[in-house]
């Protein structure tokens, strides 16, 4: 099979990011979030609310879970896995099924289209994020809303530099666990 | 929150990221739980008094080279399905295999066996315990496994449950068998598949309870 374009390109951002580059990852996630949108509003064209809520949760899934990629599998193939988990899950949540328009295909044309213009997001991440521990919530809210440095944000909050980042990491995952109890 | 916003969080908390980091996470729960599942064999059942000289009896290593099969093969199953998007195609087949094998094996030593000495083949001596203590030895590797598991990505959770029960009996029989007397196939093609299908069968149920993420 041809390998697409977009597989192409994706593939070398996220492989790239998964190295370290923090450059490329940061493309890597505007152009999935674009592709996301596109795949996942096709699907759930009955409640276009629910789309941009999703797109976050798969990012932040896939990010949470880039180490069980590996690059000699088709990136299409996990990022559609994780989309269409995600939205399995979304769809027991609501029990909605007849709503759908074809979700469980078993197309992996996640990266077919793209869709650049997000509308906002109901889920109040921020409003989950406040709900966190303070090892994991202050390491975050100043890393990366308030743009401090580690070394900052230690002197700042009293933690170790290593604390500060295991609570960005962590903290990330437990959010992304809140996302699952807020359902 | 805007998705722009969250993608600049998720690039900033982006160091290195280990190359295959499911089978070291699977090989390090393994790491631990295989030799305490050994250890307890050791110190609550012991080794067969005669292991050296069963050594030299084919059905000894035919015996071992069950539990070990499946839990090889187990161990591929787990890993792919540990892994979004990565098909588990023929590894079932390593899983199914070994069970067919011994099951052809059983079959033909009950064939060839006179009629009174068949129930014995099956049965045994130890029979009443076989099945519960091969399951019991396989619960430190299904805890493994399942931990592993639950900082992976399964998104067939009764499935991947269901696999890392089937690696940690294959595992469970493979170390009862430096215990166990019984040497018969037809015995090992009851009491220790129906050892091994325990832990499959309560890793499909806990699967989706507890692999969901």
């Amino acid at each position: 099979m041809a390998k697409s374009e977009a597989e192409l390109r994706l593939h070398d951002l996220f492989v790239r990011g998964l190295d370290g580059d923090a450059a490329a990852y940061r493309m890597f996630l505007q152009q999935l979030a674009s592709h996301l949108r596109a795949f996942l509003g096709r699907r759930l064209f009955g409640w276009p609310d629910e789309v941009e809520d999703l797109v976050q949760e798969c990012l932040l899934a896939m990010h949470n879970q880039r180490h069980t990629y590996q690059p000699d599998q088709p990136l299409t193939a996990w990022v559609h896995a994780i989309a269409r988990y995600k939205m399995i899950d979304l769809l027991r949540a609501r029990a909605g099924r007849e709503a759908l328009h074809d979700p469980l295909d078993d197309d992996l044309a996640v990266f077919a289209e793209s869709a650049t213009e997000a509308s906002d997001a109901r889920r109040d991440l921020a409003g989950l994020l406040a709900t966190l521990p303070d090892r994991h919530r202050l390491p975050i809210v100043h890393t990366r809303l308030e743009g401090l440095s580690v070394a900052e944000t230690a002197r700042l909050t009293g933690m170790s530099e290593s604390a500060v980042k295991v609570g960005v990491h962590r903290g990330l995952k437990a959010l992304a666990l809140k996302i699952k109890g807020a359902r | 929150m805007r998705t722009d916003q969250l993608v600049d969080w998720l690039a900033a908390d982006a160091p290195r990221v280990p190359r295959r980091a499911v089978s070291r996470r699977l090989v390090l729960a393994l790491a631990v739980a295989l030799p305490v599942s050994f250890a307890w064999m050791l110190v609550a059942y012991g080794v067969r008094r005669d292991l050296i000289e069963a050594m030299f009896w084919p059905m000894f290593w035919v015996r071992l080279l069950f539990g070990a099969c499946i839990a090889l093969a187990g161990f591929v199953v787990v890993q792919r399905l540990a892994r979004p998007g990565v098909r588990v195609r023929g590894a079932w087949l390593g899983l199914a295999a070994p069970v067919l094998l011994i099951w052809a094996l059983a079959l033909l030593v009950l064939f060839v066996a006179p009629p009174g000495e068949r129930t014995a083949l099956v049965m045994g001596r130890t029979w009443r315990s076989c099945t519960i203590d091969i399951a019991v030895m396989s619960l430190p590797m299904f805890v493994g496994l399942l931990w592993a598991l639950r900082g992976l990505a399964p998104t067939r959770p009764a499935w991947a449950g269901a696999a890392a029960g089937a690696m940690a009996g294959g595992a469970g029989a493979w170390i009862y068998a430096f215990h166990c007397p019984e040497l018969a196939a037809p015995y090992i093609a009851v009491w220790y598949v129906a050892g091994i299908a325990l832990p499959v069968v309560a890793g499909a149920l806990v699967g989706p309870r507890l692999l969901r993420w």
